[in-house]
This record gives structure tokens, sequence and C-alpha cells, in this order.
């Protein structure tokens, strides 16, 4: 594969390979934690915290895994993250794990986890594995505070429980339940393919 | 009886859904009238608004997306107009605004505007708007008509008792459109005469209704509800005549529709009898919308070319 | 409340009003990914409805074991290999037993590994049926798996049925593929809504 600067590796996964806003990867906790801004943040920090350990140790490992066996031995890896970072938000961040509650554990089948192993730290050396975990994390925590920001600002009047919007407002509850969600990231979804195709074609002319 | 064939999704021409949009209309006309009648002028001003906004927005939409503007066709008007009928009169102007809005922009154009959207615009507005603002929408005041003082919040038939005089007359608390029963036949009639749409969707549906609630609807055991305060209650019959009927989110063949109308029927009374809403006519006939699709799909015969028989 | 009753509870409570998909966004990428055509759909649904019944069966086993060895911070780690090896298992034996069905449901069994429906059900079976329940438990950790696989079933069925139809209409270009699937399926939760508290006042 050819030489990337590490730079673009970092901002990689915030902009251009974004890992919800453009792969579509990892949506059930994406829609499922969002109803809260302080949720979007701590789901993507504890994904971001999973995704360099997993992807340090997979690029450390990378000569001595077997081939065939690969896929068992990343979820191993990944697994064991997972459950360590379990048991420091019991220990730490309890009113947050219980919020979060199964989407923790669920981390494991997060396919950007699983993705970026295999697509990218069993080929490449571990400062740029732990740099392409950083830039997917943190694009993956922008994505999950953004779209957890708007649900909650719209459905409850409030980000990171600031009341912005005034007592007269009145919250459109839709927006926390979880046809809101689905609506949410379908609209931002389109909103981002229209931007994105109207500064292409701004470049062509 | 003659009957005109026109199906959607298959796109039909202009004329033709401008002509049904209007009979639609005019079927409305009696339960606009008698709601605004019963409730006061507010009602008036939300059966405005809603059919307003929803054709505002479709206009500027269909603008800003550079398409043909065809708010022309009615079927917006009508969307709005369904919409304000579904509204408690006491619900504030700006959340049915909200929900002309939402069937127009959300429900509909987002799919492709008319004939490519799944779910009535108007229904998933509505449920929508119940989701949201829960006690905005369930708030429902006895008709100033026969309130003697300032009218005050009252349960719904669906909770307290009425005559079934009352219920058939419309002078209960509930939705703009669906309180007098008598408005909505003659609309239901009209529809029929002009060919718009068949007797099989609004009476194959309310007669599950009926039956069901006849099976399990009552408090001594099996065949001891009430079939017609069941139909007679609630939005039933509205959502019977006007609501299941939608070309675009009813079955194409009659087999599939005897399906959805029964399921629909089903549903209702399900929902009624043992779920948390104490209205289950929107989410009954959603749910139907969404296996419409597969009803269509599956119940057949229906091969290219055929011509598809109605009534 | 009678056991037939308790079944019939937690089967519209998993197809219906907890719905995998709808409420508790369970399944989310294959539901969005494998929902284009109806068939597939239902090929997808019958694997996983499989695969989490199974997985069920000996989660559950191997649960109470952990629960014995008071090792239960493994569940996950342990759940997780056993989904992998259950799905490898499932795969070879279809492949060698009936060539047809491997036909139909083979090219889904690897995607399943990765559906946090099956590892998600496990883990609610491990709090709710392991360590809460005694023998009864297996049953219920089953029934949990292959109802919540039926209600996953149900939906994903239900909206390629919407999206083959879509596929004839008139969508903005910025909205087609994953926008437009989302959408629709946050007015089908909106219409799912409607299941809500379903013979709850019979509990």
């Amino acid at each position: 594969m050819p030489k990337r600067s590490m730079s673009s590796v970092f901002l990689n996964g915030i902009v251009t390979e974004n890992p919800t806003f453009r792969l579509v990867l990892g949506l059930c906790p994406t829609l499922a934690v969002t109803t809260s801004a302080i949720n979007g943040v701590g789901m993507g920090l504890a994904a971001t915290v999973v995704l360099i350990g997993s992807n340090v140790v997979i690029s450390l490992l990378r000569n001595i895994i077997p081939n065939k066996v690969r896929i068992p031995a990343f979820i191993v890896v990944i697994c064991t993250f997972v459950t360590l970072i379990q048991m420091l938000m019991q220990a730490f961040v309890y009113e947050l794990y219980e919020s979060l509650g199964l989407f923790i554990p669920l981390i494991v089948v997060n396919c950007i986890i699983l993705a970026r192993a295999e697509a990218f730290a069993c080929k490449n050396g571990v400062l740029a594995s732990a740099l392409d975990g950083i830039g997917m994390g943190v694009g993956f925590t922008i994505a999950l505070t953004l779209i957890a920001a708007i649900r909650e600002l719209i459905g409850n009047g409030t980000v990171f429980g600031l009341n912005l919007l005034g007592d007269a407002y009145e919250p459109m509850l839709i927006m926390i339940l979880p046809a809101g969600g689905f609506i949410t990231l379908g609209l931002l979804l389109g909103i981002i393919n229209k931007l994105t195709e109207v500064t292409a074609g701004k470049k062509e002319a | 009886m003659k009957l005109t064939v026109s199906t959607a999704p298959h796109v039909h021409s202009h004329n033709s859904t401008r002509r049904i949009m209007l009979d639609v209309i005019i079927a409305l006309l009696p339960a606009a009238g008698v709601g605004i009648y019963l409730f006061g002028y507010m009602a008036g001003l939300h059966v405005l608004i809603g059919m307003g906004a929803a054709v505002l927005v479709e206009y500027l939409w269909q603008k800003l997306t550079k398409q043909a503007v065809r708010v022309n066709d009615f079927s917006a008007a009508l969307t709005g107009l369904l919409l304000a009928l579904n509204m408690p009169v006491d619900a504030p102007l700006w959340v049915t605004a909200m929900g002309s809005v939402v069937a127009i922009i959300l429900v509909k154009q987002l799919f492709g505007g008319i004939g490519g959207n799944f779910l009535n615009p108007a229904l998933a507005a509505r449920a929508l708007l119940v989701a949201s603002w829960p006690a905005h929408m369930t708030a429902f005041t006895a008709p100033t008509y026969f309130a003697a003082t300032d009218a005050v919040s009252s349960a719904t038939p669906l909770v307290t008792q009425y005559g079934y005089m009352e219920l058939f007359m419309g002078r209960i608390p509930g939705t703009i459109g669906e309180v007098c029963k008598l408005a909505i036949i003659v609309g239901f009639l009209y529809l029929l005469i002009r060919g718009v749409i068949t007797w099989h969707i609004p009476v194959l549906l309310l007669g599950t209704l009926a039956f069901c609630t006849w099976l399990f609807g009552g408090t001594d055991g099996a065949f001891t509800g009430d079939p017609l305060y069941a139909v007679l209650s609630g939005g039933a019959m509205f959502g019977a005549v006007f609501m299941a009927t939608d070309y675009t989110t009813s079955p194409m063949t009659i087999k599939g529709e005897v399906i959805y109308a029964i399921g629909c029927g089903l549903l209702i009374a399900l929902i009624r009898e043992f779920g948390s809403y104490t209205e289950g006519v929107t989410y009954a006939i959603l749910i139907m919308n969404i296996v419409t699709p597969l009803l269509d799909k599956y119940i057949g015969p229906n091969l290219y070319g055929e011509v598809k028989k109605r009534a | 409340m009678d056991t037939l009753t308790r079944f019939l509870l937690l089967f519209v409570s998993c197809v219906l009003t907890n719905n995998f998909i709808f409420s508790r966004f369970l399944g989310c990428c294959p539901f969005l990914g494998v929902s284009n055509k109806v068939e597939t759909a239902m090929g997808m649904g019958l694997a996983v409805t499989f695969v989490m019944g199974l997985a069920s069966l000996f989660t559950w086993a191997v649960g109470k074991l952990l629960v014995a060895l008071d090792i239960q911070y493994l569940n996950t780690i342990s759940f997780i290999l056993i989904i992998a090896a259950l799905v490898q298992f499932v795969e070879m034996f279809i492949k060698k037993s009936s060539p047809t069905l491997y036909k139909s449901l083979g090219i889904y069994l690897p995607l399943i590994t990765t559906n946090c429906a099956v590892l998600g059900v496990t883990i609610i079976n491990f709090d709710a049926y392991v360590v809460g329940m005694g023998a009864m438990g297996v049953v219920y950790s089953v029934l949990n798996g292959v109802f919540s696989a039926l209600g996953f079933m149900l939906a994903i069925v239900l909206m390629a049925g919407i999206r083959e139809r879509l596929e004839a209409s008139n969508i903005p270009k910025c909205l087609k593929g994953f926008p437009i699937s989302l959408v629709t399926a946050g007015l089908m939760s909106l219409a799912f809504m409607g299941f809500s508290g379903l013979f709850a006042n019979l509990g």
C-alpha cells in the first residue's frame, strides 16, 4: 500500500473516511445512545480507547497471528479491551455506564473496530495504526456528539444538559425516541451527501 | 356500479389525479363543515392553516428542488385537510402547521412525491405529532355546540360512555373531522357514487372491528363487547373511509385489499383493547401501509398488462 | 400468571412491542445492508433465527458455568467466541447436509458473527435468565433468542418490501441508499409505536 503521511492517516478517519458519515458503519450504537450529547461523547470515547488499543496490539502482533485465524484473534484482542473499558467505566463513571448499558459490551461487534483491524492495523506499523485508531475514534466521537446534540436540542431543548432554547420551547419528543434517531441520521447523511455533491460540482466547474 | 380504475404507484395522468383529489376534498366537506359548526371558528382556522401550510411547503419544495410545480393537483391540499380534521380543536395552530410540514416533506416529498410515499402522509404526521406533543394531541374538548359554559377538556367516547345518537350526530369530544358519523357517511356515499373508492376497504375494516370488539372487547368474557359502539366511537369510521382507502398506500388488488382491511380492523380492536393508546386507528392503518408492498408482491394474480377489476 | 401467558407476552414483546430493530437498535447493520430484496431478507432472517436460537442455548450453559466459577466478567468474550465458533460450525454442517439450504443461507452466515443482535441477545439472556433464574431459564433464553430473531426477521422483510417499491420512486439523489432507508426505518418505528403496551394489562 502506498506510503501516506501521518497527518493524512489521522485526518482520514475524521473527514475522508468518517466511519459514521462516509462509511456508515457501527450504526447500532450510533442510533441507540445518541439521545443526549453526554451519552454520545461517552460512547465515542469508549470506542476510541478500544480502537486505539486494539489497533496497536494487532499491529504489534501482525506478523505472529496466522492468517487463517486472524478474525477470531482480532475479536479476542478487541474483546479484552472492551472488557477492560467496561470495568473501568463501571468503577469510575457509573451513571454513564448505566445509561449506555448493553452497548458497552457490544463495542466488540462494532464493525468499525474490526474493519480497522482488518483494513489497516494488520498491514501497518504501530505508530500509524495508533494514529489511525485515534483519527477513526475522533471521527466517530464527533459524529456521535453531533447527532446526539441535535437530538437532545430538539427533543429536550438542551445540549449537555444546558437549557438552550428557553422554557417557552416545547420539546419535540419524537427526536429522542427511536424513530427520531433513524430520521435524524438519515437526514444528516442526506445533507452531507448534498454538500459533497455541491462542492464536487464546484471543483469540476 | 361502474367504477373507474386508477391505482398508485402506477402513475396516472395529472388530470385524473386532480379530479380524484378534488372529489375526496368534496367528500370531506360535510365532515369539515359539521366540525366547524360543532367546535367553532378555531376548527376552521385549523383547516385553513393545515391546508395552507401543506400547499405552501409543497410549492416551496418543488421550486427548491427544481421540479415541475404540481401543487395544483390538490394532493397537498387534501393531505393538509385530512391532517387538520384529525386534530383536536384545542391543539395550538403551530402543531397543525408542523404536522403539514412533516406530512409533505418527510413522508411524501423525500420519497419522491405523489405516489412514492409508503405511508399515508396525514396519518404518519399525526402519529409523529402524538409522539412529540402528547399533551396537545390528546386533550379533547366537548364541542361548544352543546356546552353551556366554556369548553372543558373531557374524555373521548373511548373512555366515557355516550349514547348512540350522540355518537352518530357528533355531539361528543374528539378530533374535528371524526366526530359526526352522519357527515362521514354522506362523504362515503359521494365517493362511492363518483367511483373514487369501492366499498371493500371501509366496510370490511369496520366489519372486522365490530366483530373483534364483540368477540374480545367486552368485560364479561367472549362475545359481550358492543360492536356498534366500537364502530361509532373514535376515529374508526373517518379512518376507514378517508385514510385506509388512500390509493398510494393501500393494496392494488381486491384480494390484497380484503387482507389489508381485515388487518386494519383487527389491529384497531387489539390496540384499543390491549394497547396503551386509547385509539388505534392511526397506528393500525400505518402498520398495514407497511405491509402493503408485500401484499402487492405476493397476493396476485397481478400479471403485467392485466386489467385490474374493481367491484 | 401461567407459563403459556408468559410465553405469549414474551413473543409479543420481542416481535412487536420491543422489536430489536425498531426500539432497541440491535442488528441495524444487516437490517440496512441486506434489505434490498425480500428473498434475501428472508434468507438473512432465517439464518439469524437459527443462529440466535442455538447461541441462546449454548451461551446459557456456558453462562451457568461462568456463574459457578464466579468469573462472570468473562461473559462477553466467551459468548462472542461461542457465536463465532457456532457460525463456523453451522456453515460447515449446512454445506455438507443441505447444499440447497447452504445456497440460500450460506452467504449470510459469516455476516452473523458481527451482528450485534446475536451477541446482544446472549448478554440480555445472561442478565435475565442465567443469573436471575433456575433451570427454567434455558427455556426462556432460547425462546427469547428465537422470538427476538423473529422480530428482526419481520422488520427486515417489511423493510425489503418497501425498498423494492421505492426503487420505482423518484427519490432525491442525495437521499438514495442509506439516508432514505434510515428515514424509512424511522417512519416504520413510528408506526410500531402503536404496539406499545400491547397485552401489558394481561401481565
